[in-house]
């Protein structure tokens, strides 16, 4: 108030300019990372990088972690963590394929992963609310155990593989549109996205997701019934692991007890490289499907030159980290212009 | 109804937590178009009181009625329904989401689409919101922006818009100046004055005297979770009020703001 009016004259172009660039980073600031990543390594391999081939294996590849992270972003918003979808993926998986093997006609085979992943999901919410266990860590902590042993349990440790077409094809086939060639997986994780998009920007449950991330009080007296959204929420995730299951089942025609270990990891990696904050209230359905294609993209590269996965996941990790430092940087900036 | 019907009446509210008596025996009544101010030392009673006004808390012995009718309420739900509203202190705003969403969080706007698929409609939302905005006089940039980017009167006001977005009868403030920078805490009384000029009841709990003696039509004090005393605010001053507060000589906490005088 006593800054000369000359100062003040001076000072709002500029803010102005940052403060309307910082919704749009905020926006699409990891689209930007997309296509950047993706203009480098068209550069580094620009005979193989853009041939549909090539593109569509990326998509074939990210399409299990894409969905595993949908279900995962999920929880996240309501800033929880589900730490069991990578066993829930390979419990409904086993399912599956041991129920498959055993004669279930097709149409109840597919809806197998569905109800296994949602009944852990369930449990899951149940458990967290009712025991008034001090973090959602702790519960799926203990159901990634759980889920995975009886995982082994069902299938005595070992793999389970062929199975009927219909099963496999949502994961392993591809739907040719004018002579392209395109997976099935692509338009079951699109699928995916573009309903979770609408119930959670369209309806009032999923407007109440993002509340309950931003303050769980605000929302519990403005009459939502948290415990049961969160209730809800778990057996959304696990649902959505059950269908990366399928996925993943689909693409190995088998099912093996093994599978999605550490997977939740990636998944969680994709949320967060996707804007997503582990506080909650903040992220996008976009902003997630980024953050698998980031992944997804940088494993292709890395495997087109020859890179070691040992390298790869040294990689992933400093990917991580740089987004998420830089995505604080900018929040600071953003909100020292407030 | 006539207009000595009280808007909510407390008859011999008692609440205890196990072996804590909260309340013991409190009464209070609010007129149409009457701010009263509640005031007390902490623990005294006073957000107990209001949580079981609220419909929080059951009490454990007494009587609520509103317009004169007897009232059961079994969650803050219900007593919304009564036209009941509660302003925390902490605001209970969801930063991370627009003004008109935490204006209608619990109760969005809906539009059928395909005849039967209800679904939010943000449009209605942004309409509806910034029309009780105009209403109240409160001026925001624009509804859509995230309640995050508001100050803290900014915040207060969207939280007391929140409570008066439908046909509020009494609604209930818990402190709503207590964070408030100075020359935000004036706009914030003044919107209090306002919504009592539209005839809603408010209950004012604050421990600041300048709020009380700008606002008030009438304070009441709660000592140890019972009455204390009461007065028509032009029946008395600062001292006295202050007086109440600390009951019988207990002077270990001088409540902040006091000092303003």
């Amino acid at each position: 108030m006593t800054t000369p009016a000359t100062e003040l004259s001076e000072a709002p172009p500029n803010e102005r300019l940052s403060v309307r660039l910082l919704p749009f980073l905020d926006r699409y600031g990891v689209l930007l990372l997309v296509f950047g990543m993706a203009a480098f390594s068209f550069a580094l391999e620009p005979e193989v990088f853009l041939t549909w081939r090539n593109i569509s294996n990326i998509f074939r590849q990210i399409s299990v972690n894409a969905v595993l992270a949908l279900g995962e972003f999920l929880v996240i918003v309501t800033a929880g963590i589900d730490l069991s979808v990578g066993s829930i993926l390979a419990l409904s998986m086993m399912s599956t394929a041991i129920l498959a093997k055993a004669g279930l006609p097709w149409p109840l085979v597919i809806l197998v992963p569905f109800m296994v992943g949602g009944a852990v999901g369930a449990v899951n919410g149940l458990g967290l609310t009712w025991l008034h266990l001090p973090h959602p860590f702790i519960m799926t902590l203990g159901m990634l155990n759980i889920a995975r042993g009886m995982t082994n349990l069902i299938s005595n440790g070992a793999a389970v593989s062929g199975l009927p077409d219909q099963v496999s094809w949502l994961g392993a086939s591809d739907i040719s549109i004018a002579g392209v060639d395109i997976p099935v997986s692509l338009f079951a994780m699109i699928g995916a996205y573009g309903l979770m998009s609408v119930f959670l920007t369209y309806t009032r449950t999923g407007r109440h997701i993002y509340a309950i991330g931003g303050n769980p009080q605000a929302a519990r007296v403005s009459g939502i019934n948290v415990d049961r959204t969160l209730v809800l929420v778990y057996t959304i995730c696990a649902m959505l692991a059950g269908f990366s299951g399928l996925l993943l089942a689909g693409r190995a025609n088998s099912g093996f007890p093994s599978a999605g270990i550490g997977q939740e990891l990636d998944a969680i990696s994709a949320v967060i490289i996707g804007g997503a904050s582990f506080f909650g209230g903040r992220g996008t359905v976009l902003g997630v499907f980024a953050g698998a294609l980031v992944i997804g993209i940088m494993h292709n590269i890395l495997n087109l030159r020859a890179v070691s996965s040992f390298w790869q996941q040294v990689l992933i990790g400093v990917v991580i980290i740089v987004v998420v430092s830089m995505d604080v940087l900018r929040r600071k900036v953003g909100s020292s212009h407030r | 109804m006539t207009d000595t019907t009280p808007l909510i009446e407390a008859r011999g509210i008692c609440k205890y937590f196990g072996a804590v008596t909260a309340l013991e025996s409190v009464s209070l009544r609010l007129m149409p178009g009457e701010v009263l101010g509640v005031v007390g030392d902490n623990g005294a009673g006073k957000s107990t009181l209001m949580k079981v006004l609220s419909g929080m808390h059951p009490p454990s012995k007494g009587e609520l009625l509103i317009n004169g009718v007897p009232v059961h309420f079994r969650s803050p739900r219900d007593a919304r329904v009564c036209g009941i509203e509660m302003v925390y202190q902490d605001l209970a705003l969801a930063g991370n989401m627009r003004i008109d969403e935490n204006i209608f969080l619990g109760r969005e706007p809906l539009r059928r689409i395909l005849g039967f698929l209800p679904i939010v409609d943000h449009k209605a939302s942004t309409r509806q919101a910034q029309q009780h905005l105009d209403d109240l006089k409160i001026h925001v940039k624009s509804v859509s922006q995230r309640v995050e980017e508001l100050s803290g009167g900014q915040r207060q006001a969207v939280a007391i818009a929140r409570a008066t977005a439908f046909n509020a009868k009494v609604v209930i403030m818990d402190e709503p100046t207590a964070a408030l920078a100075i020359k935000e805490v004036r706009k914030v009384l003044d919107l209090i004055k306002d919504l009592r000029n539209h005839g809603i009841g408010i209950i004012l709990i604050s421990h600041r005297m300048d709020d009380i003696f700008y606002v008030c039509n009438r304070v009441m004090a709660l000592f140890r979770g019972q009455n204390f005393a009461e007065s028509a605010l032009a029946q008395t001053d600062r001292n006295e009020v202050i007086g109440w507060i600390m009951g019988n000589r207990i002077r270990e906490t001088v409540p902040q703001g006091m000092d303003l005088n």
